[in-house]
């Protein structure tokens, strides 16, 4: 019934839109391997001569590894530390129960809401007076005000579908609400905790706004911030910033596919009961 | 082993449900309780307020005479077993068993001893290796029993533990249940919906309704004399006859009748109490339940209970008799016992 015609429609509406969505990233690679004198004449679909000149000139010229580094650094740290104390924070949120719970995971959501442009100005001064301004660490702490609010409500959404028999069953063993975390819930929680680490990071890699206002020079510059500033007065190295997008993509490409289950598993579980 | 009371306690839940109300119940040192009702009845409640999983709105709760009303369930050196078992999934089954001991501070080599005993008991000592998603449902059962036991704990808290497991399993584990209270003398509660598995277990059984206790009394006490028409029809399977206001009292005053399908017999119709035709059939293998609809009251059906060789069928007209001294009086309003002497 559904083989034949149908079938072989269905296969190639796929093809399509997957050449669709592929095509884009297919051609940057393409153009990144390509001369900077050709790239604006005839390009070809299938490249006859790559050069590696943009690559080597992002990494030599413009410090691009320094900003991997960083980049590496800053969302690493926010991710180290958005996990542990979100998921106690989650932990708490799902299961204690105390007055105004709802109210705490609400003004969560509420605050992860707010445009980052209108934090902008007030965290600049904060950090100059921290005296953190071109610091790791201040890019780390302001991260963490959108990171820590996703983190919390992947995680409560995660804690609260794990089976609350499984804690009971701690508890009348004798472990201590933190021990059961500890023991129970966090073992059984990987997939979740997995996924909230990959999302945080990513966020925090591809962070702009902050990174460019709290930085001041390539030294503590993140990926964004280096590409965007790649491109000069007069000219625009097309060919440089393309090496370097991908330069970019790559890593969290590389995380995401080996962990595309988990994060698949993470982000639909507890929409349907198992 | 301890003995538990519980004074007065309540429980209401945020939507303003009662799920407890003014219960008062004593537990005897070594006792097996059985707590019996219908779903919704509140006896899992009870049952989670001893253990400390939820407190009670009001009144309090006593553990050997201790008040241990604000005490958090690890302080309560009381084991549970769940429903679901709620086995550690990521741990072995000898991980399972040694988790409470661990978590009490108990040195390794005892853990190790006290946990291949305990598998020993149960008959699970070749399946300490494995993990919960490779046991069957009964072995499953007996993991949760081991864990509560390895620990001799003050009393037992049982939660349904039976109904995850399919018939022959339940009325087997259910006679080794009887057997380990035994053995170990311990206080246990244990809770279920099943009615023949509170008789054949309990030493005293706890009838639950809407929360609150219908009656407690041993399991043949609550047979032969229901405290009301609530326990009568819930206690005993078939259930129990009642018709309203067929008998009239020696003083002349309108009452509920029981009367158990034991306690019937057909007869021929000449001599019979009443008479019907016979509507339904269900055989039960040694015996067969025969539904009577009655001619003098059409609105009202008898369960009778017949040997399975009694010659009957289906639209066969029958008269039936019922024992003068089983019967069961009760108030028509409130449906408690009314005693008659003589």
């Amino acid at each position: 019934m559904t083989g034949g015609i149908w079938g072989i429609g269905r296969r190639l509406a796929i093809a399509v839109m997957v050449s669709a969505i592929l095509f884009p990233i297919y051609w940057v690679a393409v153009a990144s391997f390509t001369p900077e004198s050709q790239l604006f004449g005839q390009v070809d679909l299938v490249p006859t001569r790559l050069v590696f000149d943009h690559y080597r000139a992002v990494f030599s010229e413009r410090a691009l590894g320094t900003a991997v580094w960083n980049s590496l650094i800053v969302a690493g740290a926010t991710t180290l530390l958005c996990v542990p104390i979100g998921a106690l924070c989650a932990y708490a949120l799902a299961r204690l129960p105390f007055p105004g719970r709802t109210l705490v995971l609400t003004s969560v959501l509420a605050i992860s809401m707010f445009p980052q442009i209108s934090i902008v100005s007030p965290l600049y001064l904060l950090l100059r007076e921290l005296r953190l301004i071109d610091t790791y660490a201040g890019l780390v702490l302001p991260y963490l005000t959108f990171a820590m609010p996703l983190t919390i409500w992947l995680l409560v959404g995660f804690f609260r579908q794990l089976p609350r028999e499984l804690e009971e069953a701690a508890l009348m063993d004798g472990a201590s609400r933190l021990r059961t975390l500890w023991t129970i819930v966090l073992p059984l929680s990987w997939p979740g905790l997995t996924t909230t680490a990959i999302l945080t990071f990513l966020y925090c890699w591809n962070e702009f706004l902050f990174a460019l206002c709290f930085t001041l020079g390539p030294d503590r510059y993140t990926v964004p911030v280096a590409i965007a500033l790649f491109r000069g007065q007069y000219q625009v190295p097309w060919g440089q910033i393309l090496a370097g997008a991908l330069v970019a993509t790559l890593p969290v490409a590389m995380l995401v596919f080996l962990a595309q289950r988990r994060i698949v598993a993470g982000l639909t579980s507890g929409a349907v009961k198992g | 082993m301890a003995s538990i009371s519980l004074h007065g306690v309540s429980k209401r839940f945020a939507a303003g449900v009662a799920a407890v109300a003014n219960l008062d119940l004593e537990i005897a040192h070594g006792e097996l309780l059985v707590l019996v009702g219908p779903s919704g009845s509140g006896k899992s409640t009870v049952l989670r307020l001893i253990a400390g999983l939820d407190a009670p709105t009001s009144g309090r709760i006593l553990i050997d005479g201790e008040d241990v009303t604000g005490v958090p369930p690890q302080q309560r050196d009381l084991a549970m077993v769940f429903q679901s078992y709620a086995l550690y999934p990521h741990k072995t089954v000898r991980e399972n068993l040694a988790f409470g001991l661990q978590m009490r501070h108990v040195e390794t080599a005892s853990v190790d001893e006290r946990v291949r005993e305990v598998a020993k008991i149960l008959g699970i000592d070749g399946l300490l290796e494995r993990r919960p998603a490779a046991l069957s449902g009964g072995q499953r059962q007996r993991v949760a029993l081991g864990r509560a036991i390895v620990r001799n704990p003050k009393a037992f808290l049982l939660d349904e533990p039976l109904s995850n497991l399919d018939p022959v399993l339940r009325i087997e584990t259910r006679a080794e249940l009887t057997l380990l209270h035994r053995r170990l003398g311990a206080t246990m509660v244990h809770v279920t919906h099943d009615q023949e598995e509170a008789m054949t277990l309990g030493s005293r059984i706890a009838v639950m309704r809407a929360g609150a206790l219908e009656q407690v009394a041993a399991p043949m006490d609550l047979y032969d004399r229901p405290a009301n028409t609530f326990v009568a029809s819930f206690i005993g399977s078939p259930a129990m006859n009642i018709w309203p206001g067929t008998m009239v009292r020696a003083v002349g005053e309108r009452a509920l009748v029981g009367v158990r399908p034991h306690d019937i017999e057909l007869t021929p119709t000449e001599v019979s109490d009443r008479t019907g035709r016979v509507e339904i059939l269900e055989p039960l293998g040694p015996t067969t339940l025969v539904h009577v609809r009655i001619d003098d009251a059409p609105e009202s059906r008898a369960r009778i209970v017949v040997p399975a060789a009694t010659r009957i069928a289906i639209g066969d007209h029958v008269g039936f008799r019922v024992q003068r001294d089983r019967l069961h009086f009760f108030d028509e309003k409130s449906g408690r016992r009314l005693d008659v002497s003589g």
